[in-house]
């Protein structure tokens, strides 16, 4: 056995693990990045899978994948390039080896590298020599058999035995990083309470894993990340999904009301709903409609009734519930509609991310319809932005649009619990019992906002549809300049919500030559390139937007200060097609990505250069 | 029941008329409907600001503007829907949902098999005027097999939907049906609509003059009404005709009812079927809603009213029994449950 070598300590590091969809690598990542932020690294995570369950077994479709970026320093993205890849057969290899920073490690389950299953992937012979990954510390673990011979004698069946193999990769890796196994082993504990068997053997192939890797040469150094400088205070690992289901739920308790959730699944935003249908504890009401339409209109039904209610969807079920969400804007009901987007057009990249559904989100319904849209740009701050899209439409009376992303959805961070007490509150526009002379839409002289009767309420009886009111009484008015003066108000209403929300603030430099402008989920990636462009002395501003409609309130001011404006987004320039039409005078360049995935940093990087030269 | 009831509130049908001008065409037989609601809802003895009236689109669906309740007038096809949320939301409410035949059964058919299926507790009147009154005459997923209308001017080649068997085959526990004209039976079954805890389906026969005149005038008119409708009640034989002479048995041979003469084949009154509305065997309630003229009457009045489980009420029970027994009792126990850790 070799002594373990005094650790090498590193800022950061990046671990992928890939294997066939049904290896387990979803859980292993998890496993691995709950262990980190539980040690006080801060993390950021992108699982990356295939929208079939059970993809072709051995090929490059089939590979899912699970990124983990682990740091000492604050960690912003899940990293462009890996400095370990966990393949467990070669189309993981196949799939990955593209993303793998020079000379990184590669462990490989080398009982799957069969000539078969090389050919599957689309190699001749020799995946190593192929991919030109000679220098690179490849190590070629026997995982399968170790991991069958770990188990020989449980009795368990074959497919219990392999189902464990990915514990195996797992406990090398925590070799390697000196993690310890404890909370892994925590987590069999809880998660298989009933099948002790299940447990043993978990445990088992984790700890042959550990001590294989404290064994082999190859592996005779460690490393160790320091935990993260980070602000005290107590912190948990979130996903996108459950922050967002989480921040809705903390605005119904802020708010005073219900939570009413009416959806229907679909990936990637399957996650919130089955959140908030966990938490019946906290009163939350979910219906599983019988499709988007229903989704959308019973949620509608449930905000006359005087409850919080949201719907949430993706792109295609966006579309699906665009008339209803029609009828959410002239009824000036709060609701709040959640999209998580996905690449499209029609069902498209299910389990990919992308950001173009900006032009349905704004404009994609009949009739000039506004509504207030804002975007997520972390896993994490989904929760306030979540709890923003729900204050907002409680206090405005109207639907707002909350965007967020498969990449957000499922990429995790470790974040600060905020105490219910720091979140600001939230004042609902009912109409108290005993008003007198009530009107539908008599409203707020400053918001526009109109009162909120709820049906229970004496006194308060009132009819609204979709049909264009009258200005105050809420009758049915066909009046040609009752329905113009009813198009502004619901314009203006919109409009006003600016003097609700934050302005604009600039990362890095305040004026200048570039500009760096995004939205939503790309923040990370931008945040890290705006600062590693700092760091090579090439002085760049950022930009970065939660608030789509209205824009903050400052956008101008902050346009005009800098020489050249890029604006970078994982669609075909929805946003800067949006910013030209805001504010025209601008010249604005653009950075377009839809292949399913995040930007890298070096991407952002090379366009900030190569617009610095042109 | 849910609905909170009480003995002192008196009102009169007037009490529930809306200051709006009522604009459906003279002699449409929505407005003998909207007579009947109001009269229903009068007797009920629920508060009027509990009642919520929920519609889709069409001629129907103007229905909760000439309402002095809550009203929400939806889009097509999605009144089921929106009334599911209401009635989730506060189950103290009377929902009444009102929708036409293209509304709940064309654009809205799968909320409305949905509803019934979920038993959500809501009065659902189904105005089936076998007709699109609202876009002028196109033909409707009840018109009848060969209707000439504005979209089928060589006659509809589709056959049609009986919105009963529709919902009684979604697992509905209550549907009725009645005629826009017949004020007292309509006002009798909205009433026990009403009074039903769970999905109430009720078709109510509906004359469009317009687009459709006529749709039901071998039925409703003076002269053969009584031979070719049949009453159904409780505990009473299914006993029809001018005479009360003819009767419903079932014909088990072919398992199927039969018209039969009483004095007849040696026929007497205590052979023929007695009505049963509360029977959880859909079979005999299948056979009679779709019994047709002119080889049976129709049958009018509550067919099927069977007791089960509302979905609002399941969804508050369940609530209710996780919210007790788990620890976690405000946000702040969420936030900080599971997996945290501290940075110091
Ligand atoms: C999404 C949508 N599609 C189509 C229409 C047009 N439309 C309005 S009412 C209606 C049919 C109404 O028929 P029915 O439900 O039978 O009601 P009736 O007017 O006969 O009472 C149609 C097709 C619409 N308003 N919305
Ligand atoms: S068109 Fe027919 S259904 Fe519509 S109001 Fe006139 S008569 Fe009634
Ligand atoms: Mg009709």
């Amino acid at each position: 056995m070799t002594k373990k070598n005094k650790p090498i300590e590193l800022e950061d590091v990046v671990i992928r693990f890939s294997g066939d969809s049904g290896d387990g690598m979803q859980l292993t990542g998890t496993l691995f990045s709950n262990t980190a932020a539980l040690l006080g690294n801060d993390i950021a995570t992108f699982p990356d899978y295939p929208a079939e369950i059970r993809a072709p077994q051995g090929t490059v479709g089939g590979v899912s994948g699970f990124q983990v970026h682990f740091g000492h320093a604050r960690v912003k993205t899940p990293g462009d390039l890996a400095d370990v890849l966990v393949a467990m057969n070669p189309a993981a290899l196949k799939a990955n080896a593209r993303w793998l920073k020079p000379g990184a490690m590669i462990i490989i389950d080398v009982d799957n590298f069969t000539p078969k299953n090389i050919e599957k992937a689309g190699y001749n012979e020799d995946p190593i020599k192929e991919e030109k990954l000679e220098d690179y510390n490849v190590i070629q673990a026997p995982i399968t058999s170790l991991t069958k011979r770990a188990l020989e004698d449980m009795g368990l069946d074959m497919k219990s035995v392999l189902r464990s193999k990915n514990m195996f990769a797992l406990g090398m890796i925590y070799w390697v990083f000196n993690r310890p196994l404890k909370f892994t082993e925590d987590f069999f504990k809880s998660k298989f309470k009933k099948k002790p068997e299940i447990i043993e053997a978990n445990e088992r192939v984790l700890k042959a894993g550990y001590y294989y890797a404290e064994t082999i040469e190859a592996l005779h150094v460690t490393y160790v990340v320091k935990p993260a400088e980070i602000e005290k205070g107590t912190y948990r690992n979130i996903n996108g999904n459950t922050a967002t289901a989480w921040g809705l739920i903390a605005a119904s308790e802020k708010a005073g009301l219900q939570l009413f959730v009416g959806s229907y699944p679909i990936t990637p935003a399957t996650g919130i709903l089955e959140e908030l249908a966990l938490r019946k504890n906290l009163g939350v009401i979910t219906v599983q409609a019988e499709d988007e339409i229903a989704g959308i209109t019973t949620s509608i039904g449930a905000s006359f009734a005087g409850l919080l209610a949201a719907t949430t969807t993706s792109g295609p079920g966006l579309a699906l519930k665009s008339e209803a969400l029609g009828l959410a804007v002239i009824t000036e009901l709060p609701l709040v509609v959640v999209d998580v987007q996905r690449g499209g057009p029609s069902t498209g990249l299910p389990t990919k991310t992308e950001q173009s559904d900006l032009m349905q989100v704004l404009y994609g319904r009949n009739g000039e319809s506004p509504v207030a849209v804002v975007a997520a740009s972390t896993p994490a701050n989904c929760f306030y932005y979540a709890f923003e899209a729900a204050r907002l439409a409680l206090e405005h009376m109207t639907p707002v649009v909350l965007m967020t992303d498969g990449f957000l959805a499922n990429g995790t961070e470790p974040w600060k619990i905020p105490a219910m007490s720091d979140l600001p509150e939230i004042k609902p526009r009912i109409v108290p019992e005993g008003t007198e002379d009530y009107k539908p839409y008599k409203r707020d002289p400053e918001t526009l906002a109109r009162g909120w009767a709820i049906p229970g309420t004496p006194g308060l009886e009132h009819r609204i549809g979709g049909l264009e009111k009258d200005e105050i009484s809420g009758n049915v008015s066909y009046d040609p300049v009752n329905h113009q003066v009813m198009t502004n108000i619901r314009a203006e209403k919109v409009k006003r919500i600016v003097h609700d929300i934050p302005a604009l603030k600039v990362d890095g430099e305040q004026e200048g030559d570039v500009l760096l402008v995004g939205w939503g989920s790309t923040y990370g990636h931008l945040k890290s390139a705006q600062e590693e462009l700092d760091k090579e002395g090439k002085k760049v501003g950022l930009a970065h937007f939660n608030y789509i409609n209205p824009l903050p309130g400052n956008v101008e001011d902050v346009l005009r200060k800098f020489k050249k404006i890029l604006v970078c987004e994982l669609n075909m320039g929805q946003f800067a097609g949006y910013l030209r039409m805001n504010f025209p005078q601008f010249d604005y360049h653009q950075l377009n990505k839809v292949q399913g995935l995040p930007f890298t940093v070096a991407e952002i990087k090379d366009a900030v250069n190569n617009l610095k030269e042109g | 029941m849910s609905k909170e009831t009480s003995q002192e509130v008196v009102y009169t049908p007037k009490d529930f008329k809306s200051d709006q001008e009522v604009r459906w065409c003279p002699g449409c037989g929505d407005h003998a409907i909207l007579n009947s609601v109001q009269r229903a809802m009068s007797q009920l003895g629920i508060k009027k600001e509990k009642y919520a009236v929920i519609s889709g689109i069409g001629c129907s669906s103007r229905f909760p503007y000439y309402m002095a309740t809550y009203g929400f007038h939806g889009i097509h096809g999605r009144a089921a829907a929106i009334s599911t949320g209401v009635k989730v939301a506060n189950p103290e409410l009377s929902v009444w949902t009102i929708t036409g035949d293209g509304d709940s059964l064309a654009i809205g058919g799968n909320h409305l098999i949905h509803v019934a299926r979920r038993n959500v507790d809501i009065n659902l009147l189904l105005f089936n005027n076998r007709i699109y009154g609202l876009t002028k005459g196109q033909y409707s997923p009840t018109s009848v097999k060969g209707q000439i209308t504005k979209t089928s001017p060589y006659g509809t080649v589709e056959p049609p939907f009986n919105p009963g068997e529709l919902v009684i085959g979604a697992k509905g526990k209550f549907f009725a049906r009645t005629i826009d004209g017949n004020i007292k039976l309509s006002t009798e079954i909205f009433t026990e609509a009403a009074r039903h805890e769970g999905t109430s389906v009720v078709e109510v026969l509906q004359n469009c003059v317009i687009y459709n005149n006529g749709a039901y005038a071998d039925i409703t008119d003076r002269e053969h009404k009584e031979d070719r409708q049949i009453i159904l009640r409780d505990g009473e034989p299914m006993i029809f005709g001018k005479e009360r002479d003819k009767g419903l048995i079932l014909d088990r041979e072919h398992m199927k009812l039969k018209v039969v003469k009483i004095g007849e084949n040696g026929i007497t009154e205590k052979d023929i079927l007695v009505h049963n509305s509360t029977e959880n065997n859909p079979g005999l309630h299948m056979m009679l809603v779709n019994m047709r003229w002119p080889n049976y009457p129709v049958a009018l009045g509550i067919i099927r009213n069977v007791a089960a489980p509302t979905y609002d009420m399941a969804v508050h029970a369940q609530i209710g029994k996780v919210k007790e027994s788990s620890p976690i009792k405000k946000m702040d126990d969420l936030l900080t449950s599971g997996n945290t850790w501290e940075v110091k």
